[in-house]
């Protein structure tokens, strides 16, 4: 069941206070621009017993992704393609406020955000990965893990787990009395596109992207824009409490646009991948 | 998501007989739980969902409780029965997050603030599910928890609206939901012109981006005039077209 909470972090009055003063001016409590991005690294192929991997860094905002890949049956209504499964994670190592445990609905929500984002956008041609149709086909697993916790973890780990794909080699499997056996030879995984996650989020009337996780804890309205390399939207969702003026949204979407390709263009160059 | 056949045919009518512009058939019971302070069905096409209200009343666990404001706990539930193939009652990953973006569409419009310390609880049931399950839980919360009698800022009214064949349509139903290219759930308050909730799944460009917005607040605001006259019907019965003309 759904309930509402307390803010995970406490932010006192007069820091709030504070921080609306400074944002209704343009400016945030970290020296940022209402639309400035904080800065973002990316490391790929960390873990070598993976096939893909990708640590990022959203200012202090940590995600690990990891790609595995498997055979397996389809999903049902899928039979003719791979089976892409995405799982999130935020560790008890990432703040004082996470308890391990079963996933809280926040961290379902993270997971099926960033996973509708690659599924909707097609970055991956699952098509192309089904080794006998119906019956055994590619079962790419991405795993991430949110090892510290600063805010817009959304896109935090959407940028881990693009990068890991678009990092990753696949096994080659060949089919030998209808099984599938591990050639041990390598390939590219079918990618078509890099979708890009974009959060912004309302604060008052101002609304400023790539949240803080003391930002979140003040904002009204939270909504994460995924667009794909030909700048279409692929996945959105809203989130928080509060709600958005319909032009408030179509603002929002013409920013996650051009602050995308900013994004898909570093996202290429730190993975070195085409497309 | 991919096309196999064509969902519009050369007259402009969807797979169910309607325009790009239509909504399916949407009817609201209000007041069908005897036991809940407040309560409403909803048929919206094929869909059938009930919702109950309980509250405001004592929070359990205790500890849940806010000190300064009202909790509201919301939960959307498939019965096993209402899918093609039987759906295991235990809450699935979509139910969890459903019953997020429920919450968190809900709770702008209700005065929260002026129940601290107790919880409203929100469960919607749904008894068979055609596309469009969660917009239509939520136009029943919202007329459920009016019938509560809770105080409230707006009516909450949602409908999606999606891409078919290259069209912007409203009201995706099922088959369009699976075959079509883009569906975008929206819940919208039509007096304060507030969007409380905005999904999307499928690829939209920039025009299409802001006209299937436009086109499901539209919807929203169809949808609302149904709660409006459901609210309307229980409240004040054969006087309701009375009320109409003053």
């Amino acid at each position: 069941m759904s309930s509402s909470r307390r803010s995970t972090i406490i932010v006192e009055h007069l820091r709030k206070q504070q921080m609306w003063d400074s944002i209704s001016k343009g400016k945030r409590l970290d020296g940022r621009a209402l639309d400035e991005i904080r800065p973002i690294e990316i490391e790929v192929g960390l873990i070598k017993k993976a096939n893909g991997s990708a640590r990022v860094k959203l200012g202090n905002s940590e995600v690990v992704a990891g790609v595995k890949v498997e055979t397996g049956e389809p999903f049902e209504g899928l039979e003719n393609k791979g089976a892409l499964i995405l799982s999130a994670e935020v560790l008890p190592t990432a703040s004082p406020y996470i308890e391990p445990g079963p996933p809280d609905e926040e961290t379902v929500e993270l997971a099926r955000v960033v996973d509708r984002g690659i599924r909707e956008s097609e970055m991956l041609d699952l098509s192309k990965l089904a080794l006998i149709p119906g019956e055994i086909v590619y079962v790419i697993f991405v795993d991430c893990s949110v090892i510290n916790a600063d805010g817009n973890l959304f896109d935090a780990t959407s940028y881990a787990a693009v990068s890991a794909l678009m990092n990753s080699k696949l096994p080659v499997f060949e089919i030998r009395d209808r099984k599938a056996v591990d050639t041990g030879e390598k390939q590219n995984p079918p990618l078509t596109t890099v979708p890009v996650s974009i959060t912004a989020v309302r604060i008052g009337e101002s609304v400023i992207l790539d949240p803080t996780a003391e930002e979140e804890a003040c904002m009204d309205a939270r909504i994460t824009i995924t667009t794909n390399s030909d700048h279409n939207f692929a996945a959105v969702q809203k989130g928080s409490t509060g709600a958005f003026a319909v032009e408030q949204l179509k603002r929002a979407a013409a920013t996650a646009r051009i602050k995308g390709e900013e994004i898909r263009a570093k996202l290429r160059e730190s993975t070195k991948a085409g497309k | 998501m991919t096309q196999t056949r064509s969902l519009i045919d050369e007259n402009g009518k969807r797979t169910d007989g309607r325009t790009g512009d239509q909504l399916r058939e949407i009817k609201i019971t209000v007041g069908v739980i005897k036991n809940a302070d407040g309560s409403a069905f909803i048929e919206f096409g094929m869909n059938k969902i009930v919702v109950g209200v309980y509250g405001p009343r004592e929070v359990h666990p205790k500890h849940m409780a806010l000190p300064d404001r009202c909790v509201l706990r919301c939960r959307y539930h498939m019965t096993p029965f209402s899918t093609d193939t039987r759906k295991n009652p235990a809450p699935s990953r979509r139910e969890v997050e459903i019953s997020k973006v429920m919450r968190e569409a809900l709770e702008p419009s209700l005065m929260l603030e002026d129940y601290p310390r107790a919880a409203i609880d929100v469960y919607v049931e749904v008894l068979q599910a055609d596309g469009g399950s969660r917009c239509a839980g939520i136009t029943a919360a919202s007329v459920a928890l009016a019938d509560a009698g809770i105080n409230m800022r707006d009516i909450v009214s949602a409908c999606a609206a999606g891409k078919v064949d290259d069209r912007i349509v409203l009201d995706i139903n099922d088959t369009e939901d699976k075959e079509g290219d883009a569906d975008m759930p929206v819940a919208y308050m039509s007096h304060l012109e507030q969007v409380t909730l905005l999904q999307l799944d499928g690829v939209l460009n920039e025009d299409q981006f802001d006209q299937c917005l436009d086109e499901a607040v539209k919807g929203c605001k169809m949808v609302y005039e149904v709660q409006r006259k459901a609210l309307m019907q229980k409240y004040f019965g054969n006087e309701t077209e009375l009320k109409e003309e003053q």
